[in-house]
């Protein structure tokens, strides 16, 4: 369908300069979110779905409206716990990171027990955690954090552990130790990954908070919606489910710009220009 | 004169007891200021010659000696440069050149204060090797040949009694090969460094040497050691003597032996 709509576009933008002026590129995000809700909307209308299977966007905006107060606060709240724990995976996944690739030895010991773990559904963790720290925010925050700092450990370990052995060598011989090695080759070097970690690593705090939100806490996106869920009201789910695409597009495009302010050297193409 | 590196008689063996034999009863000396060239069939320990002379090798048996101190850990008065310029990408090329300066244990506490002073040096380098102007670009904006030249500047900005170059001119097209020798042969002449150049290339090796190693297939040592007549200052135009070529011819015919025995 997109293909015939940019076939029918190309054809006016000859004929009229207003659709040439148009910067489709720039406008396609846009254009196909909206064309999902239309999609959406007519499906719901066409097989005349009641609203406690499925609501149309309609209905799902009418109830952003309708319940805009507490969606807020626990849209807040969830955004809240999310960037705690995903702040607390940057610093130790960092940290982790570069103590792993510091050397072989630690790289080869601890690898595999950082995959078992990682094996481990961060939902199973959650009744631990309750017995630990009780009911709402700590653990959310501390789901986020397990859940989003090892994609940062593995992509800094990566940056370190990839050093061209003729640069180590070249400073080497100048009589550089392991730690200026680290400090002006390394470090710099793994700083692409570990930015374009945080953009997976964002995403996958989102899943973490949310989870321990909807098993054991009185606040925040999840918990609204599983008591939603409960009053079989269907709409204030999905406005829920929307908030948290919202804020997830939101903090990926922050981490997006951060990684390009940070690293251009290592998006060459664009900067040549 | 003085010898600012000597090879005694020395066996490198790689990964253990029963591991390979990189080089065996290698003996060779490079008086201060030469100009030596290192060449043999591939696989002849050319580049363990090189780790064993800045130190990042320490032999089995046998003893290396530069500037006058036996090598038991890397020596800071050598500049190294191999075929891959290996610039770091986040840094401009003048920083990439400071970079020794970073690290060498005489310079790196006076860097931060004395910092015009060391940048003019940079810039005069990259002057000599004709990269004026190009200081402030990312080396992933110079072409392979510069980037090259910029890696022979960082190589020398520590004033180097020594400078180490594996094969530095393998990766570049014909004519730059021959910009960038004439380049090396000037900054020979006027900075008056010893040179150790590891090569593939003949013509490269006695346009370029005093004195040329021929090291046999491994375990790698010497094989003969040819003094190159040609006055100085050279021009490209001496590779067209008969002269010339006859000297690449026979040591073409040295090389091919040394692989037939191996």
């Amino acid at each position: 369908m997109s293909a015939m709509t940019d076939t029918a576009t190309q054809a006016k933008a000859a004929a009229k300069p207003l659709m040439a002026r148009i910067n489709w590129v720039k406008a396609a995000p846009w254009l196909y979110t909206l064309a999902l809700f239309a999609l959406w909307e007519l499906l719901v209308m066409a097989l005349d779905m009641p609203p406690t299977i499925l609501p149309a966007p309609s209905n799902v905006f009418a109830a952003i409206a309708k319940y805009w107060s507490p969606i807020w606060k626990n849209s807040l709240q969830t955004l809240y716990t999310t960037t705690m724990g995903f702040a607390i995976a940057v610093v130790a996944g960092l940290a982790i990171g570069l103590f792993i690739g510091w050397s072989k030895t630690i790289y080869a010991g601890l690898y595999p027990l950082m995959i078992g773990f990682n094996a481990i559904p961060k939902v199973a963790l959650v009744p631990i955690l309750v017995i630990w720290f009780g009911i709402g925010t700590v653990p959310a925050v501390l789901t986020a954090f397990l859940i989003s700092f090892f994609p940062i450990v593995v992509n800094v370990a990566t940056g370190l552990a990839t050093i061209e052995p003729e640069t180590e060598d070249v400073l080497r011989a100048l009589g550089a130790k392991k730690m200026d090695i680290m400090l002006k080759v390394g470090i710099p070097r793994s700083m692409p990954y570990f930015f374009g970690s945080l953009k997976v690593a964002i995403t996958l705090a989102f899943v973490g908070s949310v989870v321990s939100e909807t098993v054991a806490s009185n606040y925040g996106l999840g918990n609204m919606m599983s008591s939603a869920q409960s009053q079989f009201n269907v709409p204030l789910v999905f406005a829920g489910l929307l908030m948290l695409a919202v804020e997830g597009i939101a903090m990926y495009a922050l981490m997006a710009w951060i990684e390009r302010r940070m690293t251009g050297w290592a998006h060459r193409s664009t900067m040549a220009q | 004169m003085s010898h600012l590196v000597s090879i005694d008689n020395v066996d490198m063996r790689y990964g253990g007891a029963s591991g390979t034999l990189a080089v065996s009863g290698l003996t060779m000396r490079v008086d201060k200021g030469e100009f030596a060239a290192v060449v043999g069939p591939s696989g002849c320990g050319k580049s363990t010659l090189m780790k064993l002379v800045t130190g990042l090798h320490i032999p089995q048996t046998g003893v290396v000696i530069v500037g006058g101190q036996q090598v038991t850990k890397p020596v800071s008065i050598v500049g190294m440069a191999f075929q891959n310029p290996t610039m770091l990408p986040w840094r401009t090329t003048l920083e990439n050149i400071l970079l020794p300066l970073e690290i060498v244990e005489r310079h790196r506490h006076r860097l931060r204060a004395h910092k015009r002073e060391y940048v003019e040096k940079a810039e005069q380098l990259l002057e000599i090797v004709g990269l004026r102007g190009f200081g402030s670009k990312f080396p992933w904006q110079l072409s392979g040949g510069m980037q090259q030249r910029a890696n022979l500047c960082r190589a020398l900005i520590h004033e180097p009694e020594l400078l180490m170059l594996d094969e530095p001119f393998g990766a570049l097209d014909a004519f730059t090969r021959e910009e960038l020798w004439c380049v090396i042969r000037d900054l020979h002449a006027a900075q008056g460094v010893t040179i150790i150049l590891v090569t593939h290339d003949l013509r490269e090796a006695v346009f370029l040497a005093d004195t040329i190693f021929v090291m046999s297939a491994r375990p790698g040592r010497i094989l003969k050691e040819h003094r190159v007549p040609f006055e100085r200052p050279r021009d490209l135009d001496v590779m067209y003597q008969s002269a010339f070529n006859d000297m690449v011819h026979a040591l073409h015919g040295e090389i091919a032996k040394a692989r037939v025995v191996a």
